[in-house]
């Protein structure tokens, strides 16, 4: 019973690292015909360990592996939406692989895995299962990256990707060893517990490394550089991966490590999360302003809006953490709605991705335009679509608590970006068309018609997001 | 008082006629009928309507009436009612909308999406001025950005792409800065509820009165426009189509005003009264000197833009002159203009839709063909100078009357601002219609089509009736700009208590 008690709370990890191994197998026997089975079998797999995530207790902290490994709301709701946002890149990748040719059943068994990697991530309550965690998730990420190996932009993104996130990896175990060194310990309770008296200048070094390692994680400035080439040589469905599930779980982990190992160290980390909050928000308003490429362009995008993430952050409190929480939720609907459009979009065979070429959608493929344009009304913060609530819950959290420089920058920083944002809704709406592109596939329309639904019906129905958000934060107050 | 939620069904119904509208399928002649029809039909509905409102709206009561309350998002709720300052305004736009669908009858390309912005673009405005809440509010207020935008980038003229980036940035960075402001009003008072807020006076501390103040004013200003942040609208007005150019000038434009109403005066108070002299000069320079740059314009379309720039001088300084006669005047003002010059955009797309220019020196003599149109364009020429007897005369001379009180400078260089006005729109008015008729091409013109004729004869009747039985107008807001001032006066009481007591040892 005792064994039983201590891994029933990773069982639906066990069980997703099961269901990928055996996914493996199978399509290294059926190799050729094997990708459509195995894309369907992942999602089912990626369905059961959903159910398992509800199952597994649904109150309460739920502690295992000697304290080490945690099951709380923050970890259910998070891994829910972590296998929500992988099935919805996978459902987004069948025919983009399939047109491109790069179909491989390795291909959804690398998303399980690094599903897993993020499910462990956000389950972390020790440095050490966090960097477990990490490491797996973003061993994946490399290759997926890669993906395209006939592409030399592709391969670039990967060994790009790989060899600056080697570096943050090393950031994070070289600030956990600090970290170690002052605390004695790598739970995260025990650190809290060794930091009550006031942090050490080491801690805080510490704190301060393992901060810029997951900084490049979710891509804030100044740990950005990656994001821009990585996104843009990566296949598109892939690229929609990185802009969505990575980032959730490195935020939560984020949140987790600096609420429950270094609150009494508060006063030291809020600077530097307000810092990379005011940097990020910049940068992506600025730097996205010149860019003709549409990957490239929602790179600098999700750099702004992680800058605005990382203020409820730093703001911290109730206000504050379901703001982040609130802004995940909707940057992930938003984007994924985004990506599905870009990636719907070829012409005579090819994807086509230049800002040039969706001149005039909105007359030869109006649906695809009118889904693009309210995800960039939305990512813009334009009421009444979602993307204006997740900026007004983090100026709430702002101004309550009293960053009033930051929360003005901010606000001025995404009334820059809107120029971007409109500048596609202008190609799209207000220039000659370019010629037709090809129908959307089945599969994109149905991720674009859920993300236009919940952009423009939040307004009327807010309660769902509000509770989840509400929900997920619930363990860290 | 009626017990079924009439303003929410008459800020909606648009979007549920739009609704329709989207679902009409095919492109061929009927369909293309029927889209203008419901459009047409949910205009006039609404407007009838908003007429039911009106006849169980007491004027007499305090406070909102009308009122409706749900729960929304845990911070807000939506709330919404109407008081004398946003009645007025919902009238004026469910009565414009009828119009302008009839200004757009020949609107061919991409009619579905353009009835459907329209449309859309409607609730948003009511919304604004039904709104009870703060976040409500700035949702209606920033949402008429999107279907605005879309409206002079897609149908508007040559440098459509220019003029309406401009119109989005300028008001986004105004509008986002008070959208933080509001937040702060929610951390000081606790609510988000505006009938709440407004329920006693201000006690917001004055310095941080002053800081938010100037937030709303960021938005406001530009909404107005207010000399300097004015230069958007002569851009977007003379590149939006007819229909867009009507709805900017009589209504959009109208929410600074009210704004500066519901807002910046009530919660803001002493803050109010410390800038009333920076508004002074603003608005002043504003009259003068716009109708100066008026005068010189060659482009008709302009030239109304920048008489409106005037004209909402007239506006800003009588609200801020903070006593009955310069708000009553503000009031009529904005009512008045709302009707002068959506008319004269009107006016000026009936010789575009025929000429296709807007120049001033390709028209000329406009008399001999086109008798009609001569007379309408020269009755609202007079409502715009401000003829007695046109309701343009009302609202500035009360105005000035309010500004006189406060500052008689102000009064003084203000009057010049009629002269001004009554000089580039006579000469505008000779130029086109008078002289002799020596172009070709304007030989073959004809008078107007009894479409355009009805659009404008609504707004004929009510300029002159509201310029003989102002009454009708001030009547509605009377007693709520006695309670607005009411209002800030206690405001103020309370500010001036607050310094005393920091003032003792």
């Amino acid at each position: 019973m005792s064994i039983w008690n201590t891994f029933l709370p990773a069982l639906p990890e066990m069980a997703l690292a099961v269901m990928s191994m055996a996914l493996l197998m199978l399509g290294v026997f059926f190799r050729k015909r094997a990708s459509d089975i195995v894309n369907t079998l992942a999602l089912l797999a990626l369905a059961v360990t959903a159910v398992l995530v509800l199952m597994t207790g649904q109150q309460g902290a739920i502690f295992a592996f000697g304290g080490t490994f945690v099951v709380d709301s923050l970890a259910r709701v998070m891994k829910l939406l972590i296998l929500f946002a992988t099935a919805l890149a996978i459902i987004m990748s069948v025919g983009f692989m399939k047109a491109e040719r790069i179909e491989r059943f390795e291909y959804p068994v690398l998303m399980l895995l690094s599903a897993l990697g993020m499910m462990a991530m956000v389950s972390a309550h020790g440095l050490i299962a966090l960097y477990l965690g990490l490491e797996l998730q973003s061993l994946a990420l490399y290759v997926l990256a890669a993906m395209n190996r006939e592409s030399v932009r592709s391969s670039e993104a990967g060994l790009k990707y790989f060899v600056l996130g080697a570096l943050a990896s090393g950031l994070i175990l070289y600030g956990a060893s600090l970290v170690y060194g002052f605390a004695g310990t790598t739970g995260f309770s025990g650190i809290a517990q060794a930091l009550k008296g006031g942090a050490h200048l080491g801690v805080i070094t510490g704190i301060v490394f393992i901060l810029a390692g997951l900084a490049f994680k979710i891509s804030a400035v100044p740990f950005h550089m990656w994001t821009p080439d990585v996104y843009e040589g990566a296949p598109t469905p892939v690229t929609a991966f990185f802009a969505a599930a990575p980032k959730l779980a490195a935020m939560a982990v984020l949140m987790r490590i600096l609420y429950e190992a270094f609150p009494d160290a508060a006063e030291a980390w809020r600077q530097v999360v307000a810092f990379m909050a005011v940097a990020s928000a910049l940068l992506g308003a600025f730097a996205g302003l010149v860019q003709r490429n549409i990957k490239r362009l929602l790179a600098y995008s999700s750099i702004g809006h992680m800058g605005i993430a990382l203020v409820g952050l730093a703001a911290g409190g109730m206000e504050g953490l379901r703001a982040t929480m609130l802004y995940l939720v909707i940057y992930l609907l938003l984007t994924v709605g985004a990506f599905a459009v870009v990636i719907a979009m070829r012409r005579e065979e090819r994807a086509v991705e230049e800002i040039e070429d969706f001149a005039g959608l909105a007359s030869t493929n109006p649906g695809m335009a009118f889904t693009l344009a309210a995800m960039m009304f939305a990512l813009m913060g334009i009421p009444p679509l979602a993307g204006f609530f997740a900026k007004y819950f983090a100026f709430v959290a702002a101004l309550k608590a009293n960053m009033v420089a930051l929360a003005v920058i901010i606000v001025l920083a995404s009334a820059v970006s809107a120029f971007y944002y409109l500048r596609v809704i202008k190609v799209m709406y207000m220039d000659e068309p370019k010629g037709a592109v090809a129908e959307m596939p089945f599969e994109l329309k149905l991720v674009s018609a859920l993300s236009v639904v919940f952009a423009l019906g939040m307004v009327f129905w807010p309660q769902p997001v509000m509770q989840l958000a509400q929900a997920a934060i619930r363990s860290l107050l | 008082m009626t017990d079924w939620p009439i303003l929410s069904v008459i800020t909606f119904l648009p979007l549920i006629g739009a609704l329709f509208i989207l679902v009409i399928r095919g492109d061929d002649e009927i369909v293309r009928r029927n889209m203008r029809y419901t459009a047409l039909f949910t205009t006039l509905f609404t407007f009838a309507l908003s007429l039911v409102l009106l006849a169980g709206f007491d004027p007499n009561a305090p406070g909102f009436q009308f009122e409706e309350r749900y729960p929304w998002f845990g911070l807000m709720t939506y709330h919404v009612g109407v008081d004398g300052l946003g009645l007025p305004f919902v009238l004026l736009t469910t009565f414009l909308m009828p119009g302008v669908i009839l200004a757009s009858w020949h609107v061919e390309k991409r009619l579905k999406e353009y009835l459907i912005a329209f449309l859309v673009l409607e609730t948003l405005m009511i919304g604004v001025f039904v709104a009870l809440d703060l976040v409500l509010f700035y949702l209606f207020f920033e949402g008429g950005l999107i279907p605005m935008f879309l409206i002079i980038g897609i149908w508007g003229g040559p440098r459509r792409i220019y003029a309406t980036f401009k119109f989005f940035l300028y008001t986004l960075v105004g509008s986002v800065l008070m959208l933080l402001a509001m937040i702060a009003i929610y951390w000081q008072t606790g609510t988000t509820d505006i009938a709440t807020i407004l329920s006693q006076p201000s006690t917001i501390p004055v310095d941080v009165q002053k800081w938010l103040w100037l937030a709303f004013f960021a938005s406001f200003a530009v909404k107005m426009p207010m000399w300097p942040v004015h230069t958007w609208l002569p851009d977007a007005h003379v590149e939006a189509p007819t229909a867009g150019s009507v709805v900017l000038a009589a209504i959009l434009l109208k929410m600074g005003g009210y704004g500066f109403l519901r807002f910046s005066l009530p919660m803001f108070p002493a803050a109010s009264e410390f800038f009333a002299p920076l508004v002074f000069t603003l608005s002043v320079i504003a009259i003068v000197y716009t109708s100066l740059v008026a005068m010189v314009q060659e482009d008709i379309k302009k030239l109304i833009a920048y008489s409106s720039v005037a004209h909402m001088g007239f506006v800003t300084m009588g609200i801020f002159a903070l006593n009955k006669q310069g708000v009553d005047g503000a009031m009529f003002v904005m009512i008045s203009h709302g009707l002068v010059s959506g008319a004269l955009f009107l006016i000026v797309g009936v010789i575009y839709d025929r000429m296709h220019t807007r120049e001033i020196a390709a028209y000329g003599g406009l008399v001999h063909r086109m008798p009609l149109y001569a007379f309408v364009f020269m009755l609202f020429t007079m409502a715009n100078v401000g003829l007695p007897g046109t309701s343009g005369f009302i609202g500035e001379f009360l105005a000035l009357t309010g500004a006189f009180l406060a500052n008689t400078w102000v009064a003084f260089f203000a009057t010049t601002g009629v002269i001004l006005s009554a000089a580039y729109a006579l000469y505008l008015y000779r130029r086109v219609v008078f002289g002799p008729l020596e172009k070709e091409e304007l030989k073959k013109l004809t008078d107007m089509t009894w479409r355009e004729a009805a659009v404008l004869l609504p707004l004929a009747v009510l300029t002159i009736w509201f310029g003989v039985q102002p009454g009708v107008v001030t009547s509605l807001y009377d007693s709520a700009v006695n309670g607005l001032l009411a209002h800030v006066q206690a405001g103020l009481e309370v500010a001036a208590g607050a310094v005393k007591q920091a003032a003792l040892p």
